[in-house]
């Protein structure tokens, strides 16, 4: 049996006076994909920024590797990959552009791995058009590409699949599950059915847990 | 979307690279949307043309006040590019990548307001002579004034970005960036105007400058430290 | 280890609001005496002052506020460490609680200094740099309300107040000596109120008693407005409620 990557022991969190979750544990192992449900305003978005370490107002411990993660937050965040559902493109910069701004500070892609990638995503001819020119589906696309070219163990994908088409759903899919077959961890929030074998399930039910 | 394209077996960047690329996008971004670097610059003029206007426009008045009100106008222009120094970025995503880099927040952000002064700050700088000529300044006092103010915006600029952080995502967040700045100012606003009366007045001014020196290099050791802070907070509560 | 466990014991509203509950008659009555004695002796009884006459006895109110308005802000610095070091909810209470309290006494500061210029120096307001130091604190502790207010999550809210407080409190040096350097600057220097040649034991005296006193009942007032604070923040909990039953309310 593996380590787990991301060990979170009860944690607790209020938003604006009310509780979005009391003595929520989850632990999250190599090679699995896991999946937060819960209605609009359960707390899917506020868990996942808490697993990325963007949200500090909880309560709760959050281990990575076995050790506190506030420790050794670079160690931790040089090992993640996050894209929220505000996707981190900005409109003035091309689509090669933000997808290097995507990769800066993290390690180093030539601009022929930038344009594979792109294509990689079905946006091959699009690297230098500025996103403001691009569709919303598009940018995410561009934010998406990153996953061609990632080499963080562990993906945290907040509305993952919203504005692509059904191509570009069942492409995110297969890419997800590859990533867990070659060992990574994927905890993703997703209004669309998906269904993969093996898929840990994290249910926020608003004022109530169930795991 | 195919499979990855690449192996595990990656270059991690360094800081300095980090750094860069903060200060290099932020230009680009800036340059692409013009409007943004123009409207201070315009904003700082027309302030400076309120007071001939407002209050008189006699040569020995203007010349006594000149530094001052370019000073305050400065210093109300950089209150107002503030506003965006985080703000797009918060609101696009691109903040929550940055604070996610595997690279020390603080010296992020640091570069991060280096580059909002390249682009709102030094213009500032480099526009000041022509309004100091309009308001019948001396050469000397000029050169003073223009030396002070190349000291002073980074100043403001850096004391500022901690409001901005802590201001991210309020509502009217503007207004409330310059309530709690504006007390953290006076010191470069009466060290900067200051020191261009003591030269003025025939004094050395080596000494003030030396001081405004030490402003600089405390807000840029210590402000990032509390900006990085404050972003943290902020992004916990969006 | 007993040092730690009563430092969070320290930490415990509800620890706190009895401890509160027990202090309050002390504080109110011994701050009362001491305020209303300093007072008295100051305004009637001590000498008059042989170059301003009766004009100077307003530093009987003066200083106490101009003193505690200045603590105030310290204490909450050091507040505002617990707030962001421990994370202790008590201490943001205090620091949001008092905010408010020292901004009145900067006013109170402000607003005697004020009525003592127009006898002194025929103005109401003179930029000396004494007023001009407490009316930057006064624009400090509202920055510190209004930011306070303006961030609805109370956890944001505490961190972000922390990490303004402790900005302000790195400043306030430097504020002071660049006003003084300012007033020296651009005024011959005036006498100001507090800097006295040397002030008989009548008159320090009772001063004295006027700035105990006031302390106490900022203490009072400490205990009184943080009770409310931790009500208002734990009414969910179940001592609160046990309490507010057993108050018939």
């Amino acid at each position: 049996m593996s380590k787990p990557l991301l060990q979170a022991t009860n944690l607790q969190c209020e938003r604006d006076g009310r509780v979005l979750f009391d003595d929520l544990s989850l632990t999250i192992m190599p090679a699995t994909l896991t999946r937060v449900e819960g209605p609009n305003g359960a707390g899917k978005t506020t868990l996942l920024r808490i697993l990325a370490g963007l949200n500090e107002n909880y309560s709760g411990e959050v281990h990575w590797l076995g050790a506190p993660r506030a420790a050794q937050r670079e160690m931790f965040q040089r090992n993640l990959l996050y894209i929220g559902h505000r996707t981190g493109i900005k409109a003035a910069l091309t689509a090669q552009e933000n997808l290097a701004a995507l990769m800066a500070g993290r390690h180093a892609v030539s601009a022929a791995t930038l344009r594979a990638a792109l294509a990689g995503t079905g946006l091959a001819g699009y690297e230098d058009v500025p996103c403001s020119q691009l569709s919303a589906g598009q940018q995410r696309r561009v934010a998406l590409a990153r996953l061609l070219i990632s080499d963080e163990p562990l993906w945290i994908l907040d509305e993952a699949f919203t504005a692509l088409d059904t191509h570009g759903v069942a492409a995110l899919e297969r890419l997800l599950s590859d990533h867990a077959q070659r060992g990574g961890a994927v905890v993703v929030t997703t209004h669309h059915d998906l269904e993969v074998p093996g898929m840990q399930r994290i249910r926020l039910v608003p004022d109530k847990v169930a795991v | 979307m195919t499979a990855k394209l690449q192996a595990a077996t990656t270059v991690p960047v360094g800081v300095v690279a980090a750094m860069g690329g903060v200060v290099r996008r932020d230009l680009q971004a800036s340059f692409r949307q013009p409007q943004d670097l123009l409207n201070p610059l315009l904003f700082f003029m027309m302030v400076v043309t309120l007071f001939p206007l407002g209050v008189s426009p006699e040569e020995s008045f203007l010349r006594q006040s000149g530094s001052g009100i370019l000073w305050v106008a400065a210093l109300l222009s950089t209150l107002l590019s503030l506003d965006h120094l985080f703000r797009h970025d918060f609101d696009n995503g691109t903040l929550e990548q940055l604070v996610l880099q595997p690279q020390p927040l603080y010296l992020l952000v640091l570069a991060k307001t280096l580059a909002h002064w390249l682009v709102t700050g030094l213009p500032l700088v480099l526009l000041a002579p022509v309004l100091a000529v309009m308001l019948h300044l001396e050469g000397n006092s000029i050169a003073i004034l223009c030396l002070t103010l190349l000291i002073g915006t980074p100043v403001l600029s850096f004391i500022g970005s901690v409001g901005a952080a802590l201001t991210l995502g309020l509502r009217s967040g503007g207004v409330l960036l310059s309530l709690l700045i504006i007390p953290l100012y006076i010191p470069v606003l009466i060290f900067g105007t200051g020191t261009v009366a003591a030269a003025a007045g025939g004094a050395s001014v080596g000494a003030y400058l030396a001081l405004m020196g030490a402003f600089l290099v405390l807000s840029v050791t210590l402000a990032p430290f509390a900006s990085a802070a404050a972003l943290r907070i902020s992004l916990s509560n969006s | 280890m007993s040092m730690w466990r009563w430092f969070h014991k320290f930490g415990s509203p509800k620890w706190f609001f009895d401890i509160a509950s027990r202090l309050i008659p002390w504080l109110l009555g011994t701050g009362l005496v001491l305020l209303l004695t300093g007072l008295v002796w100051g305004l009637a009884f001590a000498p008059q002052d042989y170059l301003q006459g009766n004009s100077y006895r307003i530093i009987f109110i003066h200083v106490p506020s101009a003193f505690l308005a200045q603590s105030v802000y310290l204490m909450m610095a050091s507040a505002a460490v617990v707030t962001l070091v421990w994370k202790m909810k008590l201490a943001d209470v205090f620091v949001q609680t008092m905010a408010p309290v020292g901004a009145l006494l900067t006013f109170l500061a402000l607003f005697t200094g004020a009525v003592w210029g127009k006898p002194t120096w025929g103005t109401w307001w003179v930029w000396d740099a004494r007023l001009t130091s407490m009316l930057i604190l006064l624009f400090l502790y509202c920055g510190v309300i209004v930011l306070g207010r303006a961030i609805a999550d109370e956890k944001s809210s505490a961190r972000a107040v922390a990490v303004l407080v402790l900005v302000g409190v790195v400043n306030i040096p430097i504020i002071k000596y660049s006003v003084d350097w300012w007033n020296t600057l651009h005024q011959p220097a005036t006498f100001t109120l507090t800097k006295r040649p040397s002030m008989p034991v009548e008159m320090w005296a009772p001063l004295l008693l006027s700035v105990v006193g006031l302390y106490l009942l900022f203490g009072w007032l400490t205990c009184v407005r943080m009770q409310t604070g931790i009500l208002v923040r734990e009414h969910r909990t179940s001592w609160v409620r046990a309490l507010v039953r057993s108050q018939g309310v």
